[in-house]
């Protein structure tokens, strides 16, 4: 726990966004995680997020369950709402609060331990809901929170601090979200945030469910010679499978953006919802980010060589999400007008009649 | 970019703006944080140790300190009030006459002549006789302290202010002889191992218009002020014009209101960006009632049967940057008295010109910048005396400077001889986020001094106008400062890149980025780093991507967060401890070859 709360000057030169804030105030409270938790790191790139869309800090709600991950919606945006909740259930939560509150923007932060165990069944209905979410996945490996046992994502081999190596096949987030139906899935790392912001600020334009795995290592339990998520083991098996620039609506196309051979390739951009696009640079040979079966075996072929590919790596923008497919009203619930929400004890009689 | 060479002293004192600006780089945050620490007395010390009057300098000093403080580049703009709390120090220590420095009795046999008793002669005095020298210190006036005296009011130096630091120093045993103006510097030199010049720039610039010797009402500023001092004038006129809007010019026209002066009006040729004179004094000056009249050029002097009536200037329009200026028209303004405060000039009328000491063009001696030795060996000059007015903590640089010339000379070692400056650095480390400064940013804004009243400060000449800071406004304004000598220093060996320092900074001070040149890297930073007069921290490649960590010092508030929330402590926080070299330095810290880590 750092001594003094992170002091309130300034630099001078500090920009303002469209709704006159600084990056400054898109901060929370003082993390308490250990220094050089990969989770911090993550937060700035959430903070960086936000401020760069001009998200109004009352349209955000942060939403997670328990892990040292978990904690982190404190870290963040102290201007918006929030809810922690029980261990692995914040899918759930968020199914319930997007079901009543279309308009808030729901932000779920989660670790492997919260998401892939205890929490595994509410994240796999949430996906295939497509609850409209960005849904982080802060992936050491280990429960960080309870001091380092493995997760289900640590990788056959890996080894934990004393040496003690896992022996159980992991659950692979990423794999797991493209079998479910999942239409936006991305993995990055907590020490890139060149590329996880852009994936980030995809993510919150995307009309479901977007899942990212990022990588964080833990820096007090995971951090060590032999386990497969520390620091130095992530940089040299990261391997940037896709890059890709975020164009939000009508804004101009940026000319550095190009793909390997110096020019944009139509095939590589995908047209969001709210008409932002995603531009994809730099692709492999043949690979195609809206073809599930391709973007698997992919995956399945380049994993299967010890590396960690990273980018946004799948994108679908042609599923409903979980209001069209329920044909829910078009608004928040809270705008609609009381007798309308509950039309009284006449009209629940009249249709219970019905079913008599 | 090249690593950046933190064992050169000069780096890490950089950081600390105030020092490296101070000429006699007086410890700033560590007399500081004494005074939070309610220990006056050593805050006292330390600064003496440096500048020598804390008192007199805490209330007078020009203070190139604040222009340059880190405080002032945030968003707020305003420095520490790094002076005022000098004089707090000084207003609040104990007796101090057990902590000067012995005397010794036995004397080393050298006799040094110091020609008059100016903040630099007894600079010179205060560092010699503690080494056994005997010093003559010849006086032209009959009371101590050169201009601190004669032409500071002591309505801003109170007269037993200056008597107790001046005492100090001539206690030690100098043999100071006054009303003893020198007329020879020939009839001196052969008595002495070495002589000092400190003799001021003692001239006021005249002003050689039509009518200027018709009458006795216009006046030299700083032999009007003198006369003051010495209580030979005790009136002036109820209109008085002064011409020049220096800091002369405001101690003119200030004492001008306490003789019976009315309307006071201060004449500047040229727009107000260009004044000479000290932003608070002109903001002093008007609090009083002084006018100040811009674009206004000197005629002519108007005098009417032997009786000044006034002058007459020329308006004028400048252009832009106030290099060339047209004349708009002529005015007449009325006055009973005129004061000339447009400079001072040096006069060496006693100095002959064949003992080998070589004088310029301008007739100023040629002074070595390093040892302040003329082109004679075993004459030095210093203070005012050397390259004309400065100001009192400039002085005192330059007496310390001979001082050590002067023992040079006077052993037998090249005076170009100078010890280096050594540098420690301290770890400050206590416990897991715990230091053993007080890391906190404090918003407080600078405080305000506060002066007697606009009715009381005007019934006695030397009523000081400026009350002092009150116990509450020390103790916001010590929180003020950002302890920049608590410095960060990083290894690059252990950084694992987790980027935790750059995420916590608060003012965006870091970067991990590609090598580059450094005009490349400043504009690739967290933040742009405009600010070249900053140093730009650049480490060895990193281990894992061969990236550099950078570091833009600008606007580091040196909260030691990077370094509480590193993992490895490849970020900590180390005092920098210099020592900067005195005649006195007997044995010198050698510089840390590696930074100490806790
Ligand atoms: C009006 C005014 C206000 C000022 N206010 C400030 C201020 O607020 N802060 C600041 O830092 N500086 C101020 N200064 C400047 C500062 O006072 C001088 O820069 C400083 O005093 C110079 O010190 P010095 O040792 O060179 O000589 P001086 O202080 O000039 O002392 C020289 C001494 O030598 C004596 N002397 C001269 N010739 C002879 C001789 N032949 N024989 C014997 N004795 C001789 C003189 O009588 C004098 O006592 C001010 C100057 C003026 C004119
Ligand atoms: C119902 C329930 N079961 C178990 C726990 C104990 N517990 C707390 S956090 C945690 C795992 C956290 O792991 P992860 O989600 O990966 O978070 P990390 O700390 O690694 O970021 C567990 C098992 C709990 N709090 N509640
Ligand atoms: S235990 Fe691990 S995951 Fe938890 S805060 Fe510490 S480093 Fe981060
Ligand atoms: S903040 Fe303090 S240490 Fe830093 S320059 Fe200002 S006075 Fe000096
Ligand atoms: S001490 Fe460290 S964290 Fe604090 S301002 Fe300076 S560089 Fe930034
Ligand atoms: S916090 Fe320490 S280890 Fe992490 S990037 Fe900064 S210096 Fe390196
Ligand atoms: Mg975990």
């Amino acid at each position: 726990m750092p001594s003094i709360a992170k002091p309130i000057a300034q630099h001078p030169s500090l920009k303002k966004n469209n709704l006159g804030l600084t990056v400054r105030d898109y901060e929370g409270t003082m993390s308490t995680l250990c220094a050089g938790c990969g989770h911090d790191s993550i937060t700035a790139a959430i903070v960086r997020t936000f401020w760069e869309l001009s998200t109004p800090p009352h349209m955000i709600a942060k939403m997670s369950g328990i892990g040292c991950s978990s904690k982190t919606p404190t870290y963040f945006v102290s201007g918006a709402h929030g809810f922690n909740s029980a261990h692995g259930r914040m899918p759930a939560i968020v199914t319930g609060a997007n079901a009543a509150n279309r308009e808030l923007i729901y932000i779920g932060v989660s670790g492997d331990g919260d998401s892939l165990s205890i929490g595994l069944g509410h994240l796999s209905h949430a996906i295939r809901r497509n609850v409209r979410m960005v849904y982080v996945i802060e992936n050491n490996g280990v429960y960080g929170l309870t001091k380092g046992q493995f997760s289900a994502s640590a990788d056959i081999g890996s080894k934990s601090k004393r040496g003690e190596a896992n022996r159980m096949s992991p659950i692979d987030p990423v794999m797991l979200a493209l079998s479910l139906g999942a239409t936006f899935v991305a993995r990055s790392f907590s020490g890139d945030k060149e590329q996880l912001v852009p994936i980030l600020k995809a993510a919150f334009s995307h009309r479901g469910l977007a899942l990212i795995d990022v990588v964080s290592p833990c820096v007090t339990f995971n951090d060590h010679v032999g386990s497969t998520k520390s620091y130095l083991y992530s940089r040299q098996h990261q391997y940037k499978a896709t890059e890709s620039d975020f164009v939000p609506p009508a804004s101009e196309i940026v000319a550095h953006i190009g793909s390997a051979n110096g020019h944009i390739s139509e095939a590589t951009s995908v047209t969001m919802h709210d008409g932002s696009v995603v531009k994809f640079r730099a692709l492999p040979d043949g690979y195609d980010p809206t073809d599930r079966q391709k973007v698997f075996s992919y995956l399945q072929e380049r994993q299967g060589k010890g590396e960690v590919p990273t980018g946004l790596l799948y994108l679908d923008e042609s599923v409903s999400d979980v209001h069209e497919l329920n044909n829910t009203p078009d608004s928040a619930l809270t705008s609609i007008p009381f007798e309308k929400l509950c039309p009284g004890n006449a009209e629940l009689q009249k249709m219970l009649e019905d079913f008599r | 970019m090249k690593p950046t060479n933190v064992h050169d002293p000069d780096y890490f004192h950089k950081v600390v703006d105030c020092q490296w600006a101070c000429p006699t780089h007086t410890n700033v945050p560590e007399y500081i944080r004494m005074i939070a620490q309610g220990r006056y007395t050593d805050a006292y010390m330390l600064n003496r140790a440096s500048n020598v009057f804390p008192a007199i300098l805490g209330r007078t000093c020009d203070r190139p300190c604040e222009p340059a403080c880190r405080r002032g580049r945030l968003e707020e703009g305003k420095p520490v009030a790094i002076c005022r709390l000098k004089r707090v120090a000084a207003d609040n220590k104990d007796d101090i006459s057990e902590l000067l420095p012995a005397i010794p009795k036995v004397k080393n046999g050298k006799r040094i002549a110091c020609i008059g008793a100016g903040p630099s002669s007894l600079t010179v005095a205060n560092d010699l006789m503690p080494l056994g020298y005997e010093v003559v210190m010849f006086e032209k006036n009959s009371k101590p302290g050169g201009l601190m005296r004669t032409n500071i009011p002591s309505f801003r130096l109170p007269e037993g202010v200056l008597d107790e630091e001046v005492g100090n120093i001539l206690n030690m045993g100098v043999d100071i002889r006054y009303s003893s103006p020198v007329g020879s510097l020939k009839a001196l030199v052969n008595d002495f191992d070495a002589v000092f010049v400190g003799s001021g720039a003692p001239r006021g610039k005249n002003l050689d218009l039509p009518g200027r010797f018709e009458t006795d009402r216009i006046h030299l500023g700083i032999d009007w002020l003198e006369s003051i001092a010495f209580e030979h004038v005790d009136t002036i006129g109820e209109k008085v014009l002064i011409i020049g809007v220096g800091n002369t010019a405001m101690d003119c026209c200030r004492s001008s209101l306490r003789m019976g002066g009315k309307d006071i009006k201060v004449m500047a040729r040229r727009p107000r960006a260009y004044f000479k004179a000290s932003p608070w004094e002109l903001e002093d000056a008007e609090e009083e009632g002084v006018e100040i009249l811009i674009n206004h050029a000197p005629k002519r002097f108007v005098v009417e049967n032997g009786k000044l009536k006034g002058m007459e200037f020329e308006r004028l329009e400048w252009d832009a940057e106030a290099k060339k200026s047209t004349v708009i028209d002529t005015i007449f303004l009325p006055a009973d008295d005129v004061i000339l405060a447009i400079g001072q000039d040096n006069a060496f009328p006693w100095i002959e010109r064949d003992l080998g000491i070589e004088f310029d063009k301008w007739d100023m001696p040629v002074v070595n910048k390093v040892t302040y030795e003329s082109s004679r060996p075993g004459i030095f000059f210093g203070g005012d005396a050397a390259w004309g007015p400065k100001n009192i903590i400039w002085a005192v640089e330059h007496g310390h400077q001979a001082a050590i010339s002067i023992h040079n000379h006077c052993q037998g070692i090249a005076t170009s001889e100078r010890l280096p400056v050594g540098m420690k650095l301290i770890p400050q480390k206590m416990g897991i986020s715990e230091w053993s400064y007080h890391n906190d940013f404090n918003p407080s804004s600078r405080q305000k001094m506060t002066h007697v009243d606009l009715v009381n400060r005007f019934k006695q000449l030397n009523v000081e106008v400026e009350i002092g800071y009150s116990a509450e406004q020390t103790a916001r304004e010590v929180q003020r400062c950002l302890n920049c000598d608590i410095e960060t220093v990083f290894t690059a060996k252990r950084c694992i890149e987790c980027d935790a320092c750059i995420d916590i900074c608060p003012v965006l001070c870091l970067t991990i980025a590609r090598d580059g040149d450094e005009v490349d890297l400043r504009g690739r930073l967290s933040a742009p780093a405009a600010n070249v007069e900053q140093s730009l921290y650049a480490s060895e490649p990193l281990p894992q991507t061969k990236r550099l960590m950078l570091k833009d010092e600008d606007v580091c508030v040196h909260c030691g967060l990077c370094a509480e929330r590193c993992p490895t402590a490849a970020w900590d926080m180390l005092k920098i401890d210099l020592s900067i070299p005195q005649v006195g330095t007997i044995c010198l810290q050698p510089s840390n070859p590696e930074p100490v880590h806790a």
